[in-house]
C-alpha cells in the first residue's frame, strides 16, 4: 500500500519536472531555431569587407555595412543618453517617493507608453526632432528609441528597488545618512544588478526596432559622423536590404541580421561583466 | 560621553492606532535601561521615537517632546539627520548592507557622509569592530568578505561596530539579540556591559534575565503606556504596581 502511493507521488513528481523541461526546451527552440538560421544565411556573407566598407551602388557585389553599424552604435549612444537616465530616475521617484495619486498617474502612463507601437513613436520623435531640425538625423532616431527605453527601464527599476528590504534603508537612516546618500549607495547599488539586467533588456529591445528610425534617423549609404544628419542603422539597412530586388543584397541583409543579435549579446556580456566588479554579490 | 534622554508627554500613532500613549520618563545617561513588556506593547515604537525613526513609516504621527542632551529632537530648527547620527540604532534582525565589504560596512557611516581621510578611517573601523568583540574573527578579511557572508551573530556585531563607527552619544538596542542563539547573545550582553562606560543605552527586549543581568534601569511598557520605571533591582524584586508584577512573575504577556 504504502509502496503503491510512493510508485504515484515519484510518477507525479517526475511528469512536473518534465513538463517543466518540455516548457524551456519550447521557450528555448525559437530563439535557437532563429539564431542556428542566421548563422546558415549570414555567415556566407559576412567577411572583413562587410565589417569594414560602406555599401556598393544598386545591383553591384561587394560592399559592407560598416556606416550602419557605426550608426547604430551612434543612435544606441544618443537613446541611452536619453533613456537610462530618465527610465532609472522614474522608477527611482516610483518606488522610493511616489506612493501617492501621482505616482499613481505616473505607473500607469509608463505601462501606457510601453504599449505604444513603435511606429508612433517614431511619428513623435519626428514632430519633435525632424521638423524642428528640418531634417532626418541621428538625434531624431535615438529620441525615438530613448523614448522607448523610458518606461521598461522606469517600471523594471522600481520592481527591483521595492525588492530591496526596508532594514536596509532603515540601517541607512539610522547612521545619519541622509536619504539621496540612502538611494544613491544604498538601494541603488543593491538592486544595481537588476536595474543593470533591465537597462540591458530596454537596449536590445529598442536596438532592432526599425519602426522608430524609418522617418528619424533615415539612414544613408555613406559615412555620417554628424549626429544631425540622416544616419545609417543596422535595422533600417537589413529592411531596406531585404527588400531589394539584388540577390546580393539579400545576403548581405541576412549577414547584416546577424551581425545586429551577436552585437547586442557582446554588449550586454561586456556591460554586465563591467558592472559587476567591486560590488560583493548578496548573501542571504 | 553618553547624554540623558527626558521624554515628556509622548504619543506616537500609526494611522487612527494610538500606539505609544503620554510617555514621561528620564533616562540617565552612561547607563543602560532596558524596555521590556509583552508584544505589541509599543516597546519598539517608543525607542523608534527617540531617534525620529517611526517618521520614516508613512501615515505616522508623533506628539510630545523628547530632549537628548540639550537638544530638542522634535524642535523646529532640528534635522532628524542630525539627530540619527547623534542616536544610534541596532535593529532585531542583522542588516549589514550586503553589497559592502566588512570594512565599507563599518566606514559607511563616515564614508557616505563624505568623511575621506583614509588613515583615520582604518583605525575607526578597528576600534569599532574591536568594541563589538568582532575585530579577531574577521581581521583578515576585512575588504574581501562581504558583511552578508557572516553568520547571524557575527552580522549582528558588525551593525553594532557600524553603529559605534559614528560615535553616538545614544545607543537604541530593539531587541538585539532575539535572532541569536545563546553564545553570540552573551557576546553581545558582555558588549553592553563595555558600551554604557561611555554611551547611553536603551535595550528593548523580550528577555526579562537579559534586562536582569544588562540593565540598571527597567521600564515596563503595557498596551502603550508606561506602567513603571525605576531600578532593575527594584522593578523585579519588589514592583510596585500589580500588572508590573504579573507580567514578570509570567501571569501573562
Amino acid at each position: 500500500m504504502m509502496l503503491k502511493k510512493y510508485w504515484w507521488r515519484s510518477f507525479k513528481d517526475k511528469l512536473v519536472v518534465g513538463l517543466a523541461a518540455g516548457a524551456t526546451f519550447m521557450v528555448l527552440l525559437p530563439l535557437g531555431a532563429i539564431f542556428g538560421y542566421l548563422v546558415y544565411r549570414g555567415i556566407g556573407s559576412l567577411n572583413w569587407n562587410f565589417l569594414t566598407q560602406i555599401p556598393k551602388p544598386p545591383g553591384e557585389t561587394g560592399g559592407g555595412m560598416a556606416n550602419a553599424i557605426a550608426g547604430s552604435g551612434l543612435i544606441l549612444l544618443i537613446a541611452s543618453l536619453i533613456g537610462v537616465p530618465m527610465g532609472i530616475g522614474t522608477g527611482v521617484y516610483l518606488a522610493e517617493f511616489g506612493k501617492k495619486r501621482f505616482g499613481y498617474l505616473i505607473r500607469f502612463t509608463a505601462d501606457v507608453l510601453n504599449g505604444v507601437p513603435s511606429i508612433v513613436i517614431g511619428i513623435v520623435a519626428y514632430s519633435l526632432v525632424v521638423i524642428y531640425q528640418k531634417h532626418f538625423s541621428a538625434l531624431a532616431g535615438g529620441v525615438a528609441l530613448g523614448i522607448m527605453m523610458v518606461p521598461i527601464i522606469s517600471r523594471a527599476t522600481e520592481e527591483m528597488l521595492l525588492m530591496v528590504p526596508q532594514s536596509l534603508r532603515e540601517a541607512a537612516w539610522g547612521l545619519g545618512i541622509p536619504q539621496w546618500r540612502t538611494t544613491l549607495s544604498i538601494t541603488l547599488r543593491t538592486a544595481s544588478s537588476g536595474i543593470i539586467t533591465a537597462v540591458m533588456l530596454s537596449f536590445a529591445r529598442v536596438a532592432g526596432e526599425t519602426a522608430p528610425l524609418l522617418f528619424t534617423a533615415f539612414g544613408n549609404q555613406y559615412w555620417n559622423k554628424n549626429i544631425n544628419q540622416p544616419t545609417a542603422a543596422l535595422p533600417l539597412q537589413i529592411f531596406n536590404y531585404a527588400i531589394s530586388p539584388f540577390d546580393d543584397e539579400h545576403r548581405q541583409a541576412w549577414a547584416g541580421a546577424l551581425i545586429l543579435i551577436v552585437l547586442i549579446v557582446v554588449s550586454m556580456s561586456l556591460v554586465r561583466m563591467v558592472a559587476s566588479r567591486g560590488v560583493f554579490k548578496g548573501g542571504n | 560621553m553618553g547624554v540623558g534622554i527626558q521624554v515628556n508627554q509622548l504619543n506616537a500613532w500609526f494611522g487612527n492606532t494610538h500606539a505609544v500613549r503620554d510617555i514621561q520618563m528620564d533616562i540617565p545617561a552612561n547607563h543602560a535601561t532596558a524596555i521590556i513588556g509583552p508584544s505589541g506593547c509599543g516597546k519598539s515604537t517608543f525607542v523608534r521615537c527617540l531617534n525620529r525613526m517611526h517618521e520614516t513609516i508613512p501615515n505616522t504621527r508623533v506628539q510630545g517632546t523628547v530632549k537628548i542632551g540639550d537638544t530638542h529632537v522634535y524642535g523646529n530648527g532640528t534635522s532628524a539627520v542630525e539627530i540619527r547620527r547623534r542616536v544610534g540604532m541596532v535593529f532585531q534582525k542583522p542588516n549589514p548592507f550586503p553589497t559592502m565589504s566588512v570594512y565599507d560596512n563599518v566606514a559607511a557611516g563616515l564614508k557616505l557622509n563624505g568623511y575621506r581621510n583614509r588613515r583615520e578611517l582604518d583605525e575607526i573601523v578597528e576600534r569599532s569592530l574591536r568594541q563589538a568583540a568582532l575585530w579577531d574573527e574577521v581581521k583578515d578579511s576585512l575588504k574581501k568578505k562581504s558583511g552578508a557572508s557572516l553568520s547571524g551573530g557575527q552580522q549582528q556585531r558588525l551593525c553594532i561596530a557600524r553603529a559605534l563607527a559614528v560615535e553616538p552619544e545614544v545607543m537604541l538596542m530593539d531587541e538585539p539579540a532575539s535572532a541569536l542563539d545563546p553564545i553570540s547573545t552573551s557576546k553581545i550582553e558582555d558588549l553592553i556591559f563595555e558600551l554604557k562606560q561611555n554611551y547611553t543605552i536603551v535595550i528593548v527586549t523580550h528577555n526579562m534575565q537579559q534586562a536582569a543581568r544588562v540593565a540598571e534601569f527597567t521600564a515596563f511598557f503595557l498596551i502603550g503606556n508606561l506602567i513603571e520605571f525605576d531600578k532593575t533591582e527594584k522593578i523585579f524584586t519588589n514592583p510596585s504596581d500589580k500588572r508590573t508584577e504579573d507580567y514578570i512573575t509570567g501571569r501573562f504577556g
